[in-house]
């Protein structure tokens, strides 16, 4: 079993960042709620209905930008699909398109195809096809994960600046702890297999944050060094 | 192709050069020149053909026989593949019948073909669709197989029906294998379409090639197979013209990622 019992209320427009030891079953807990695997045993609840397929108010990011952007469709196809996907008309679409890749700072890359983007471009990419399905939550698992540090932080306040825009709920996984406190609301650190959630931490840092001086604070590096504790532990329990 | 991209002079002189020694060699012996006439004569042969009209009935015949069979197996093996592809218990239930059938060489169903249909059209498209079945098949199964899951998962978080992931997804991600199947059986269709002309029939290139020669017309036989030579030449010219339209971004990627 990769989860135990794990129960949590959500606000709207929250943002929220699970960080837990590797292999403690994130993925599996988001690709849950993403209703893309069924659980074995127990079920999962959103708004008091048990997920059976995909929810249609979620989608999720995956951490594999390059398996999941669709090579034969340019940036602008891309994410053409998630407004297509949403059941909106094409011809439509196509101005709030090209407004959405503006915003995650693709101007100009429309008619690229993924392959001839770098990473940190391809999961913009990703980000903006996403936000074009227009979820009420954003699912995202791992996204930067794969990326270099200096892409990583400029990716980090692409998405904040989004999601301040949007107002889109996002649950977020990590194993980064400074990322997840940089990013969230609150963080869930979940122990162990069979998971669960061992504490929950509300971080609030003035918004709009800045990597330099959020990341400077005294405070951030106390919760990074309580977290750290509480993930070590369990790595040696 | 050639590396350096220009015009491949020495290989039309190559040509050239085989071609008048040909003519050559057939004039210089009259009893060869009843097997091999001279080129000069076969075009000569060639030109009238087409121009009295005696060949386009045969050409137009072969070409549509050819069109059918193509396209239905086209259709057949796609549609299939795709399910077998996707459908992990539907394979294992065809797999041992497939492995079977399809290293055996197709023209051993011909006659089978004839007993069952008859020696006309239907027999001839018949044995073109089951032969050119194959390669397109195999390909789209392996295709539709080497699809990332994390592809289709990505059509599922869109909340695509299975339906929709099937078109805008599945398809589109296996087409260059898909594709590769369709060259392939390009190849094969033109082959069985002639070979079974002439097994059976009265009509189209292979009959008039094997017709030719049984009536010792050996310059009209040889510029009926030069016609199935250019009507393949072409077939294979106008598929990679498509080809390259439809995966453009196949081509584009591929070629990057050899740089």
């Amino acid at each position: 079993m990769a989860i135990a019992d794990i129960s949590c209320q959500v606000e709207a427009g929250e943002f929220i960042s699970f960080v837990g030891p590797s292999g403690c079953g994130k993925t599996t807990l988001l690709m849950s709620i993403a209703g893309l695997i069924a659980s074995t045993t127990g079920k999962i609840v959103v708004k008091g209905r048990a997920i059976s397929g995909p929810p249609p108010n979620l989608v999720l990011v995956f951490q594999e930008f390059n398996k999941s952007l669709f090579a034969w469709r340019s940036v602008l196809g891309n994410v053409l699909f998630g407004f297509d996907a949403r059941g909106k008309k094409l011809r439509e679409s196509e101005d709030k398109a090209k407004q959405l890749i503006d915003l995650v700072g693709l101007k100009g890359f429309e008619s690229h195809y993924p392959w001839e983007l770098s990473g940190g471009m391809q999961q913009r990419v990703a980000i903006a096809r996403a936000l074009a399905y227009e979820p009420e939550v954003l699912l995202m698992d791992e996204p930067f994960g794969s990326l270099d540090a200096l892409t990583r932080l400029e990716l980090e306040d692409t998405l904040l600046r989004l999601w301040e825009e949007l107002g889109t709920t996002i649950l977020f996984i990590t194993h980064d702890i400074e990322e997840a406190i940089y990013l969230s609301d609150r963080i869930w650190v979940l122990s162990r297999r069979p998971s669960k959630i061992i504490e929950e931490l509300r971080i609030d840092f003035p918004r709009p944050r800045q990597q330099v001086t959020t990341r400077a604070e005294a405070r951030f590096m106390e919760i990074r060094n309580q977290i750290y504790k509480q993930i070590s532990n369990q790595n040696t329990a | 192709m050639n590396g350096s991209g220009k015009y491949n002079w020495t290989g039309w002189l190559v040509l050239g050069l085989l071609l008048l020694l040909w003519e050559c060699g057939s004039r210089a012996s009259p009893k060869l020149q009843l097997y091999i006439p001279p080129v000069s004569q076969i075009l000569g042969s060639l030109i009238h053909l087409i121009v009295s009209g005696q060949m386009t009935v045969h050409f137009l015949t072969t070409l549509r026989r050819f069109l059918e069979g193509y396209l239905l197996a086209a259709a057949i093996a796609v549609t299939l593949g795709v399910v077998l592809g996707y459908f992990r218990f539907a394979y294992n239930l065809l797999e041992m019948l497939i492995e079977f059938l399809r290293p055996m060489p197709s023209v051993a169903i011909i006659p089978v073909a004839i007993l069952l249909l008859g020696i006309g059209d239907g027999m001839i498209v018949a044995v073109t669709v089951y032969a050119s079945t194959w390669p397109i098949l195999i390909n789209t199964i392996d295709g539709v197989r080497h699809i990332e899951q994390t592809l289709i998962d990505t059509g599922r978080t869109f909340g695509l029906a299975r339906r929709r992931i099937l078109w805008q997804i599945v398809l589109p991600a296996a087409a260059p294998y898909i594709v590769t199947g369709l060259r392939v059986s390009l190849s094969i269709a033109l082959i069985l379409v002639t070979t079974a002309e002439m097994i059976a029939g009265s009509k189209g290139l292979g009959f008039f090639i094997l017709d030719e020669e049984r009536s010792l017309q050996s310059s009209n036989m040889y510029a009926g197979i030069i016609l199935v030579a250019v009507l393949g030449y072409l077939l294979n010219r106008l598929f990679v013209a498509l080809e390259k339209k439809a995966l453009r971004w196949r081509h584009s990627m591929v070629l990057r990622e050899a740089i």
